[in-house]
């Protein structure tokens, strides 16, 4: 039984941790700080764009002041090139770039999910087949993959998304697919196959719940790597120049020598902000798997010692 | 002075979410060379980590209380650091699921030459060379010394286990369930030899298990545990034949025979569950599931008396018996 | 009620399953034959309603591959297996899922057979919905109730919202045995049902097994390693070494007058609880070789302490020897 279980001895003594059910998230962020400062941080990003448009102090997109003017009371951040408020430009830019980064990881986790599940649970031909694709596209450089495809089919958000989703949910499949392919074996499943029931019923009533929390660790990594794939697909120029997200923002600063003019609020600032996320989303997402995987717990390998009690302190059925 | 001494050994764990469980609640036995000792008991009494404790091999979790003597020295007065001295030399252990405790990257006579070094026992191709004497003293050729563990049958790494323990010549072997997961007839293989070794080598055994007719037939003395104590302590004929306490009496009621009178009698299980070991019990821990319980079980707990030559039970039926 | 009564419930004859051994690129370059595991090799017998039949043997004799053949979980290389008159090895899934309402098992390990996820309602009641019985949860409540109460749970409504964790390894078994019985099964297949269980609830559950079938006239084929509790509670017992069953007969009669070189050996090796029987343990040298390479003649030749010359050299089929129905596999019987 794959309780997460403290010690060897209290595992032999049929003593353990009942296995987590609903919830899970919760106990999650009860249990390690770490999750709850990461979760703290996406949540943070989220609001300020979804409330940008209202309390940005200026536009984002029209000059209010002049290029590259350095930061001052009113202008907190600085302007960039364009004479536009570096904050408001932040603050605008991070819709986009979220956006784009959970859209594109919505798409992996769904393609690579129904991969892993697939290929785990019914194997042989689907398998092999399946693997072979995956194996292809995790081979496959990810910047010079996405430098081809955006040459090609022309540089639009909608293209970094699918890009994006592509190159990211070959990882997924194959974790997916090595939990699915040890669930397969456990005896409940067995059972269900035993009493008649369909593929279909196993996989969402069986597989489907223990296969989640995994899912949901990866997702979150997954839109890290995400954002910076966005950033970094901007910075290369592939993505639409006329919309402001993150990455472009970066891609102008350093195309329009802001560096040599010493405007390092055109950069900082942003680089600073997809940083910030990035590690948001990394405490978050290892925190869950670190919840996951009570082996990786290295108890026996501890400095601290058992503890002798003095000969007097006897436990309450001395005679 | 016995070669090893038990004397009131408590253990308790700590729990997460702030109670301790208290696993081991004055446990007291002694051994001499050459000793068969059964610890019988189901799952949760307490059996595995009472031996555990004896080897010092508790996780940081436990804290201990009582004596271990060897050879008249408590090796767990200085905690970890005295232990490990006599780990493996003095007292060596068989683990349950042994045969999936070897390192399946290394070759089998390595892992047995390897706590050699450790005590300055032997080095090198000496080392080498006993490692393969002890496969051959538990009946496997010397020359699977080269082999790797995924290579050996199951029966066949239990053995190679068994040589592991024996590398430094211990005078005390603790074997916990050794012949669990294995098939009756190699289980029957691996009896023998842990009788044999004891006889041979003068090693005091303690076997524990939950099987019953196990111990009955390789020992000479048993305890049975429950709730982490013990209940009843004697020479094995009189555990079966005179039980005074209802657990053991109940136990062996539980388990089918193949001979004699046992096959007409009916096999009955014992209701309830054993009581939470992170409260504190009051009374008797086996009332709620006795079927000769009294008032006086469920407010004072019975202690562990003499009731008869080397035979003890904790039980106040018992007591009224007296010792005879 | 035992004996036969009309035709037999379970039928299986000269039963074959063959498992491939996987072969590396090296071998299949060199196109070397592709070696097969005989996990069962010609098994037959019958089973009665209201009979409980024990297949006992090793790890490697094939017991729990006959079991799973019977299931349907793996195809058969050849043989038949007829229950209640019907053919069903090899039967295609979509043919074999309504009939699985008529057989079902119960597996050896109390702690995985249930979804941890599932409350006793939901996994007592999954079979209902799979089959469609039961069109309203009213009348799905009441025969999970039922069969929970037949298993021994009770009050089974104390049970119904419970988790498997909170369950002790007894109650677990009994809950997996309760979604077995939901369906009202005619055969149940019980692989170890109690090995992974404590002593002092194994004949609880042994015991529960024993009246499913008296009362309810359900036919149990019981796997186990244990040859004390099959004497106990089975009706027959059939021994199996290397893919096939070597001995067969009334249980009692099996573990009094064994008549086969290896019943005689296993049965001298399992101890006994007093300590004052000293049985004399026949050990035999080694271990059961491995099923990929099966030696030729009587299968047990290697190991017997009685072969004689034409043992290696002819296969024993099973004969009747003593009562009627007590049957061995042996050419000194």
């Amino acid at each position: 039984m794959t309780l997460p279980l403290q010690d060897p001895a209290l595992a032999a003594e049929g003593l353990g941790v009942p296995p987590r059910r609903h919830g899970f998230l919760r106990s999650v962020l009860r249990e390690r700080k770490a999750a709850v400062i990461g979760l703290a941080i996406i949540v943070f990003f989220i609001l300020l764009s979804v409330i940008a448009p209202y309390i940005s102090p200026y536009s984002a997109t029209a000059q209010t002041c002049a290029v590259y003017a350095p930061p001052s009371s009113r202008h907190w951040l600085g302007c960039d090139d364009g004479g536009i408020d570096m904050l408001s430009e932040l603050m605008q830019g991070g819709r986009i770039s979220l956006v784009v980064a959970f859209a594109a990881t919505f798409v992996a986790m769904v393609i690579g999910g129904g991969v892993g599940i697939l290929t785990g649970y019914f194997g042989r031909w689907i398998d092999t087949s399946l693997m072979r694709v995956t194996d292809y596209l995790l081979v496959i450089p990810d910047l010079v993959f996405a430098v081809v495809i955006a040459d090609l089919w022309g540089p639009s958000l909608f293209h970094v998304i699918i890009v994006i989703g592509i190159l990211e949910w070959t990882s997924t499949a194959r974790i997916i697919r090595a939990q699915v392919m040890s669930l397969k074996e456990r005896v409940y499943v067995k059972r269900a196959q035993a009493i008649g029931s369909g593929h279909a019923r196993i996989i969402t009533r069986h597989i489907l719940p223990q296969v989640g929390p995994l899912l949901m660790a990866n997702t979150v990594l997954t839109i890290a790597i995400a954002i910076y794939l966005e950033t970094a697909l901007a910075f290369l120029g592939l993505e639409d120049p006329t919309v402001t997200t993150w990455g472009t923002i970066l891609e102008h600063a350093f195309e329009r020598t802001a560096i040599s003019s010493g405007a390092w609020w055109a950069i900082v600032p942003d680089g600073f902000v997809i940083a910030i996320v990035i590690v948001g989303c990394f405490l978050l997402g290892q925190a869950i798997e670190d919840a996951l995987n009570p082996r990786l717990k290295v108890a026996h390998l501890s400095v601290r010692r058992w503890r002798i009690r003095p000969l007097a302190g006897r436990g309450p059925d001395a005679i | 002075m016995s070669l090893l001494e038990v004397s009131d050994l408590h253990v308790w764990f700590d729990l997460p979410q702030g109670p301790q469980v208290h696993a081991v609640q004055g446990v007291s036995f002694a051994l001499e060379p050459g000793d068969r000792f059964g610890l019988v008991g189901e799952s949760g009494c307490g059996k595995t980590t009472t031996i555990l404790a004896t080897m010092g091999l508790l996780p940081p979790t436990a804290s201990v209380s009582g004596e271990v003597r060897v050879d008249g020295q408590n090796i767990l007065a200085g905690g970890e650091d005295s232990a490990r001295g006599y780990r493996w030399k003095d007292i060596a252990m068989v683990f349950q699921g042994a045969m999936n405790a070897l390192n399946p990257v290394k070759k089998v006579g390595w892992q047995i030459a390897e706590p050699m070094a450790f005590h300055g026992i032997a080095k090198g191709a000496a080392a080498r060379r006993r490692a393969g004497e002890l496969l051959e003293m538990v009946g496997i050729p010397a020359a699977s010394a080269e082999r790797y563990p995924h290579e050996f049958s199951g029966g066949m790494r239990q053995r190679a286990s068994i040589a592991m323990a024996l590398a430094c010549q211990p005078r005390i072997l603790l074997a916990d369930e050794p012949t669990t997961a294995l098939d009756v007839m190699v289980q029957a293989q691996i009896l023998d030899l842990l009788a044999r070794l004891s006889s041979e080598l003068g090693l005091a055994l303690v076997l524990v298990t939950h099987d019953l007719p196990v111990v009955a037939q390789t020992c000479g003395r048993a305890a049975v545990m429950y709730a982490g104590e013990i209940v009843e302590c004697g020479p094995m004929e009189t555990l079966f034949h005179q039980p005074r306490h209802p657990y053991t009496r109940l136990l062996f009621a539980a388990t089918p025979d193949l001979y004699g009178a046992g096959e007409d009698e009916a096999v009955v299980s014992i209701g309830g569950a054993p009581p939470r070991l992170d409260e504190p019990i009051t009374g008797c821990p086996f009332q709620p599931r006795c079927d000769v319980v009294l008032e006086r079980c469920a407010e004072e707990h019975p202690a562990l008396r003499l009731v008869g030559p080397g035979h003890e039970a904790a039980c106040h039926h018992a007591e009224r018996a007296g010792a005879s | 009620m035992t004996g036969s009564q009309g035709a037999p419930l379970l039928e299986v004859e000269n039963l074959t399953t063959l498992y491939p051994v996987r072969r590396g690129l090296a071998d299949r370059v060199a196109r070397q034959p592709r070696l097969w595991v005989h996990a069962v090799d010609g098994v037959s017998f019958t089973l009665a309603r209201g009979e409980m039949l024990a297949l006992v043997g090793e790890s490697g004799c094939g017991k729990t591959t006959t079991a799973q053949t019977i299931l349907g979980m793996v195809a058969p290389a050849s043989g038949t297996v007829r229950l209640n008159g019907t053919e069903i090895a090899g039967l295609p899934e979509r043919q074999m899922r309504p009939l699985r309402r008529q057989l079902q098992m119960i597996y050896q390990d109390p702690y995985e057979s249930l979804d941890p996820r599932f409350r006793v309602e939901t996994a007592v009641g999954e079979p209902l919905l799979v089959h469609g019985i039961g069109g309203k949860p009213a009348e799905r409540r009441e025969l999970i109730v039922a069969a929970l109460e037949r298993a021994g749970l009770s009050p089974a409504e104390a049970f119904l919202a419970r988790y498997p964790h909170e369950l002790s390894g007894g109650q677990r078994q009994r809950v997996a045995i309760a979604a077995s019985l939901v369906l009202g099964p005619d055969l149940l297949l019980a692989d170890e049902p109690v090995s992974m269980l404590d002593v002092s609830v194994r004949a609880g559950v042994l015991t529960l097994l024993d009246r499913l079938r008296r009362d309810g006239r359900m036919g149990i084929l019981m796997i186990t390693h244990d040859l004390s509790t099959a004497a106990h509670f089975a009706d027959r017992i059939a021994v199996m070494y290397l893919g096939r069953i070597v001995e067969h007969g009334p249980a009692r009669q099996v573990v009094r007058h064994p008549q086969h070189p290896y019943t005689k050996a296993l049965l001298s090796v399992v101890p006994a609880r007093d300590p004052r029987v000293r049985s004399a343990p026949q050990l035999l040298t080694g271990e059961t070789p491995n099923p990929v390479d099966v030696p030729t003649g009587c299968r047990f030749h290697p190991r017997c302490p009685v072969a004689v010359e034409r043992c290696s050299a002819l296969d024993p089929e099973l004969r009747v020897v003593s009562s009627a129905s007590h049957e061995v596999a042996c050419l000194l019987a």
